[in-house]
This record gives structure tokens, C-alpha cells and sequence, in this order.
């Protein structure tokens, strides 16, 4: 026994990384690698859940399927990346035009962190829920809201003309303040010599936003814009709580229609081949950030 | 204009202020009204033009508690987050520590892959074999698909709090005859405490936040708070007094908590890559 306990402890010194990350690794692997795997599978297979047939192979079908026939993926994907663009502009220029104000020098920043914070943090749901309740057609305080500045009243998310806006609004005004902070740090982190030099030659405030600090910036808000580019494809919670993916089918995202197809028709094939479609979207996305994290732009 | 890093010596401008105030009652207005409402009786939840000014009262709050077991719920959902967070920390930390000194950073790739395939590629398989395996509606269950969430999180995040340690330190220790296991264990654990802290409070929120996962995995017995409250919602739509209570006390002690880690949570909600 003692002879054995030596034996390990020599074997860790000689090998720490894989005796280090064994843990991790196996349960990355066994959490994750089976459900990736599981999903490719199934993509090429068709399958219910309900069913007491076993899966049969049908290759890119289910592939075929989704673009050629089926009405309801195309309109999923098209609304994917219409929530997906819509949301992150508003969250850049939102994000960053805050936190040059921010920027400016005045007492409390703690505070006004502390402030910035909350919507990121606070739990899907009760966000979901509040904002139901402010959208609400004949009660909701935003229509209140509108009307004093005489625009309204809206349906909000009740009407399928601008429930994917409405539901933009709702992932603005959780992410935005990811934004500026990142901003934030990231101006805090300017050098000062090409401000000096900039104003010794008379630039203009404008111009010296324009020229210097936009520039200087850029890599860091590209990687804070990427990352909400990834979680916006992915964006659940607040859709499916407040409109399952309606009115119809007008805020029906990918995941959002995955999600049915898999745990409500429980055609696992076909929703494996959306999720792998979705998959590559958000790679796609995430390729170009770990490109840009490596200072390629 | 030279406050570049805003920490200039330049006057306050008192129009600073009413700015800042203008702008950020926004982020603040859903929470308040949240609450607010939740003091609210019915009568005064369905006015319009809303109301502004009135009585509180903690009926809602009072009825939340006595119609539903939202004791259960809470402990089902403390259950589930400390679970899933310990267990994330015990597996992940080693790795992330041996990541961070001795550089691996393939390992750390592949895992920022997990984090950025959609919840649901995780969940559909894993509830056709809980299902199998009759588990569903079981903490261990809903712990496992939880971790999902924190291991990779516990593991961006502690590399970079692990790799603030000193190496020099542990450099030191080896000289003076420890292990690896033993430098892990009495240099690197406590000097990373505070990231560790704050790794386990970031991990910790995101298992109580979490619903899609919840949703699917845990039954009646295992119902977690995002879930009852998603179930009020069914059939108590109008009762915005109760809904907001029960918004209210799920929302709270995340919001306390996030306050003690404020410094970590922009690293956390980006898996360590901006420290902001």
C-alpha cells in the first residue's frame, strides 16, 4: 500500500499536466464530447423520441430538409440574425457612447459600476417577466412611457411586426452595461503622448475621437462585440419566456425553434441537424474572435 | 480634454451629474419597478395611468410564500447552485492551475469551444439518456447539467487568477522539496483565495440564473426558483403583485452577491478574456 502511494506521487512528479487536468478533462469530456458526438449522430438520422423504432440513417435529409422545405427553419434563421445584428448595434453604440461619458471625471464611479452591474446579473426570468409586465398592451408603464413623449401605444410583444425589437430592447438594456465596461478598461489602459502631440497640432476633440481613440480602442470593443454576437445567436430565456417564439411563429429563433422540435415534437434527428447548423453559425463567429484576440485585425 | 484615463485632475462639471442621472435611470428603472409593483396590491398593479405614489404592502410577498413551497423551491435551487459549484471547483481547479503553469493552452481552447456550443445540443442528449436512466427530476441530474455551465467557467477564469500567482513562489517551494500536489496545495490555493471566491459566487449565479437546463431536467420534486416562477406565469399571468414578489426574492440575493465580486464580473461574463 505504502509501496503504491510512492508510486503515484513519483508518477505525478514526473507527469503534473495530465495528472492536473485528468478531472477537468474527463468530465469536459464525458459532460460534453458525448453530447457533440450524440448530436452529430442524430443529425443524420431520423428519429422521435416517442417512437419505438430505433434511428435510421438518412444521411443530409434532414439538411436538405431545413433549407429546401421548411418554411419555418428559414424564417428561424433569418430572424436569428436580425435579432442577432439589431441587438449587438444598438449594444456598440449604446456600450461605447456611454462609457466615454462615463469617462469624464466626477465622484462616485463605484456607485455607477455597482448600477451597471445589476441587469447582467440579475436572473433571466424575473428580467422576462418585468419587462412582460412594462410591454403590457393596455397596462404596461411603457406605453405610459411613450405616450408623454406622444408616440404609442405599441403592442410591443404582442405584435409580431416589432416583437423582434421589443425583444432587442429587453437584451439592450441586459447587456449593454458588458459594454462599457469592457470600454471602460479599455480606455483607462490609452496611452497619453498621442493626445499630446494631437493637441499640440490642433486637432479637434472630434477629430482626436475619430483619429485616436476609435482606433486605439477597436481591438477590445471587437472582442466585446463578438462575444455578444455569440450569446445573441444563442439568446433564449428571455424569448421563450416572453413570447415562446411568437406572435406566430415572428420571434421563432433557431434555438428557440430547435427547442421545440427536440423537446416538444421530440424529433431529435431533425432538431440535432438545426442545433449542428446553429453550432456553425456561432462558430463562425467565434473564429473570427479567436482571430482577433490574437491581434490578427 | 486631456483626462483621457478619466483620472485628471479637471473640474467636476455639475451637468456631469444630472447627465449621468439621466442615463442611467434607464438601467435602473425595470429592477425598481419590479420592485415596487411587488409592494403593490392588485388594484393599484392594474391602474393606468400606473401609480406612482402609495401604501407599500408586504401581502404579496406574504401570499408567495404561503400559497407555493417556495421554501422548496429555494432549497431545491441552493441545492442544485452549490452542487454544481463546488463540484466545478474541486474538478476544475487542478486544471486550471496546471493550465496556467505550464502553459496549455490547447487544453484551454478546446474548453472555450464547450462554452460556445448552444445550451440545447447539451440538453437534448442528455435528457434522452437521463430520461433512459430515470433521472430526471433528480439533484444529481440537474447538478451535472449545471456543471456544464461552471466548469469551463470555473476554468477560464481561475487560469487567469492562477496565473497572477506568483511563479517565483512556487519556484521557491519546489526548491525547498514539495510536490506539485503540495505547491498546488499550500502556495498557489491560498494566494488565489480571492479569485477563487469570486470564481465560485460568479459560478454559483449562473447555476441559480439558470432556466433552460432547469426547465427540462428538474420535475416537481427538483423545481428550481426560475422554473416556479416561469410556472406562476402560466396561470397567474395578471397577478402582477405576486409575480414581482417572487421576481423579487429569486433576484436579490444575486444582486447582493454580484455586489461582493463586482472587480471579477466582467471577467466571468467573458470567461477571462477582458479583465474590465
Amino acid at each position: 500500500m505504502r509501496h503504491l502511494g510512492i508510486g503515484w506521487s513519483r508518477f505525478v512528479e514526473r507527469h503534473p499536466v495530465p495528472v492536473f487536468t485528468l478531472p477537468s478533462v474527463v468530465a469536459v469530456a464525458l459532460l460534453m464530447a458525448f453530447p457533440v458526438g450524440y448530436t452529430l449522430y442524430m443529425s443524420v438520422h431520423s428519429w422521435y423520441a416517442s417512437s419505438v423504432t430505433s434511428p435510421h440513417f438518412v444521411g443530409l435529409e434532414n439538411f436538405r430538409r431545413a433549407f429546401v422545405e421548411d418554411d419555418r427553419f428559414r424564417n428561424a434563421l433569418w430572424l436569428t440574425v436580425y435579432f442577432t445584428a439589431l441587438a449587438t448595434a444598438l449594444q456598440l453604440v449604446l456600450g461605447v457612447s456611454l462609457a466615454l461619458v462615463l469617462n469624464r471625471p466626477f465622484r462616485g464611479k463605484g456607485l455607477v459600476r455597482s448600477i451597471f452591474l445589476l441587469p447582467m446579473v440579475a436572473t433571466p426570468v424575473a428580467i422576462a417577466l418585468v419587462w412582460m409586465m412594462m410591454y403590457n398592451p393596455t397596462l404596461g408603464v411603457m406605453n405610459y412611457l411613450v405616450g408623454l413623449v406622444g408616440l404609442g401605444p405599441y403592442r410591443w410583444v404582442s405584435n409580431a411586426a416589432i416583437v423582434v425589437p421589443a425583444l432587442a430592447v429587453v437584451d439592450t438594456w441586459e447587456w449593454t452595461p458588458l459594454i462599457t465596461l469592457i470600454t471602460l478598461a479599455g480606455l483607462a489602459t490609452l496611452p497619453i503622448e498621442p493626445y499630446e502631440s494631437a493637441l499640440i497640432d490642433g486637432a479637434s476633440a472630434t477629430q482626436m475621437f475619430w483619429r485616436i481613440t476609435l482606433p486605439l480602442l477597436r481591438p477590445t470593443i471587437m472582442v466585446a462585440l463578438l462575444f455578444r454576437a455569440i450569446d445573441c445567436l444563442k439568446t433564449f430565456d428571455i424569448i421563450y419566456v416572453m413570447t415562446q417564439g411568437g406572435p406566430g411563429f415572428a420571434s421563432e429563433t433557431l434555438n428557440v425553434y430547435t427547442f421545440q422540435v427536440g423537446l416538444f415534437y421530440f424529433h431529435i434527428g431533425y432538431a440535432s441537424s438545426l442545433l449542428v447548423i446553429l453550432f456553425a453559425l456561432v462558430l463562425g463567429v467565434s473564429l473570427l474572435l479567436i482571430k482577433v484576440r490574437r491581434g490578427a485585425w | 480634454m486631456l483626462s483621457v484615463s478619466g483620472r485628471g485632475r479637471d473640474r467636476v462639471n455639475p451637468w456631469t451629474y444630472v447627465l449621468l442621472v439621466v442615463l442611467l435611470i434607464p438601467f435602473l428603472f425595470p429592477l425598481a419597478w419590479m420592485f415596487l409593483s411587488s409592494l403593490k396590491t392588485q388594484v393599484q398593479n392594474t391602474a393606468y395611468p400606473p401609480v406612482w405614489v402609495f401604501a407599500p404592502t408586504l401581502g404579496n410577498y406574504r401570499e408567495v410564500f404561503q400559497k407555493n413551497p417556495f421554501f422548496t423551491f429555494t432549497l431545491n435551487s441552493l441545492v442544485v447552485a452549490m452542487g454544481s459549484t463546488g463540484l466545478a471547483l474541486l474538478l476544475g481547479l487542478p486544471g486550471a492551475y496546471a493550465i496556467a503553469r505550464f502553459k496549455r493552452t490547447g487544453i484551454a481552447l478546446a474548453i472555450l469551444t464547450a462554452r460556445m456550443a448552444p445550451g440545447i445540443g447539451y440538453l437534448i442528449p442528455w435528457f434522452i439518456l437521463f430520461t433512459k436512466a430515470k433521472m430526471i427530476d433528480t439533484y444529481t441530474a440537474l447538478i451535472l447539467t449545471h456543471l456544464i455551465v461552471a466548469l469551463p467557467l470555473v476554468l477560464w477564469v481561475m487560469i487567469g487568477f492562477f496565473e497572477d500567482v506568483p511563479g517565483d513562489l512556487i519556484e521557491a517551494s519546489r526548491i525547498d522539496g514539495c510536490s506539485h500536489f503540495a505547491a498546488f496545495l499550500r502556495i498557489a490555493l491560498p494566494l488565489a483565495k480571492p479569485g477563487i471566491v469570486a470564481t465560485g459566487i460568479l459560478a454559483f449565479i449562473f447555476s441559480w440564473n439558470n432556466f433552460l437546463f432547469s426547465l427540462i431536467i428538474a420535475g416537481y420534486k427538483t423545481r428550481t426558483l426560475p422554473i416556479a416562477v416561469y410556472s406562476f406565469l402560466s396561470y397567474e399571468e395578471i397577478n402582477w403583485g405576486g409575480l414581482t414578489a417572487a421576481a423579487t426574492v429569486i433576484t436579490l440575493p444575486v444582486l447582493l452577491l454580484a455586489l461582493f465580486v463586482q472587480k471579477h464580473i466582467v471577467r466571468g461574463l467573458t470567461l477571462g478574456a477582458m479583465k474590465g
